[in-house]
């Protein structure tokens, strides 16, 4: 039932950011004023629904396009977006990932599937970081065309939710785009289907082993005014939490962990023990679940 | 209470701040009402 209202925000959150329902008329992207405002989670910019901007083409943009404005004496760095995802970041830290990422929401979806699951090993979890450095800030910056533009590598290369947002529906709704689809194009397709598959097989493995904007939420993680208390006395290593986390996350060894997406399974499902609990500002709250004594469990 | 988050969404905040004075949120708005031919893959 608790699972159910992160589900509901999911969803209202991925039809708000793509809330243009005339595209199938217009047969073209939403071009309103609300797209200078940055989505807080991964949706592409080019999905004729879309009505936010993607942080990360945003970023991207600022990056590939460094050089050559700063030639021309405008010095746009990217601080608009670089803000607006700081205050999200200190405010809650990854919890986008969590309630609002519309490919998040795909994911958890496709992991619903039934049938045999596996693990993602901890090694992987340093991707993200990788990805941030060279597909959004190094590359972008250092490789660049005869007039100064950089190239958006993650967009480009990479970025699955592009692919299956705006890729596949504009080819339907633009036939003069399909004569220019080619081995790019093809290359994408393989990242999406693969990471259809292993979505499948594994709980969120895109966002874990790839995503630069989970990675950069995650450097907020320890310090934002939303964390998560770990009470010693009360958690009996049940491992209930280790169970139900879609990470893979030990909260009794992590309380706030780089990793955790704060979907809040284990403050509001798992832990029956009320060894979890969370504090923003000053406001601290515990799991709504009836609890157990530690002591009249065992 | 702690200040540390605090302080970190002041600087987010005035970083945001100056990115607005500088003009980005136009530029923003200029990509994203643009189809990009990089997210699809045929760019």
């Amino acid at each position: 039932m608790r699972q159910h209202l992160r589900r509901i925000i999911q969803s209202l959150s991925a039809l708000l950011l793509n809330g243009y329902w005339y595209f199938p008329v217009s047969r073209t992207i939403y071009q309103g004023r609300l797209k200078s405002i940055c989505s807080p989670g991964l949706n592409c910019h080019s999905c004729p629904a879309a009505t936010t901007a993607c942080p990360l083409g945003a970023i991207q943009n600022f990056m590939a396009g460094i050089r050559a404005s700063a030639e021309a004496a405008r010095y746009h760095f990217g601080f608009y977006v670089l803000g607006w995802l700081g205050i999200i970041g200190g405010l809650v830290g990854r919890m986008p990932c969590g309630w609002i990422c519309p490919f998040g929401l795909i994911q958890d979806l496709l992991f619903k599937m039934p049938g045999r699951k596996i693990r993602i090993p901890y090694i992987f979890s340093y991707g993200p970081y990788i990805f941030l450095a060279l597909t959004i800030v190094i590359l972008p910056i250092w490789v660049v065309d005869a007039f100064g533009y950089g190239f958006l590598w993650f967009c480009k290369f990479i970025c699955p939710a592009g692919t299956l947002e705006a890729g596949l529906p504009l080819l339907i709704l633009q036939p003069t785009l399909r004569i220019m689809v080619g081995h790019l194009f093809y290359i994408k397709v393989a990242v999406l289907s693969f990471f259809i598959i292993w979505s499948v097989l594994a709980s969120r493995p895109f966002c874990r082993t790839v995503c630069p904007l989970g990675a950069f939420y995650s450097f907020f993680n320890r310090a934002s005014l939303f964390q998560l208390k770990y009470n010693p006395e009360k958690c009996t290593h049940c491992e209930l939490c280790y169970r139900d986390c879609p990470i893979d996350i030990k909260f009794y060894e992590s309380p706030n962990d780089r990793r955790c997406i704060r979907c809040l399974v284990c403050l509001r499902e798992s832990c029956a023990f009320g060894a979890i609990s969370w504090e923003m500002g000053g406001l601290e709250g515990q799991s709504s679940r009836p609890k157990t004594s530690p002591v009249n469990s065992q | 209470m702690r200040k540390g988050p605090f302080i970190i969404i002041g600087v987010f905040f005035l970083l945001c701040l100056i990115g607005m004075i500088s003009g980005e949120v136009k530029y923003v708005l200029q990509q994203a009402v643009s189809i990009c031919l990089d997210c699809i893959g045929i760019g």
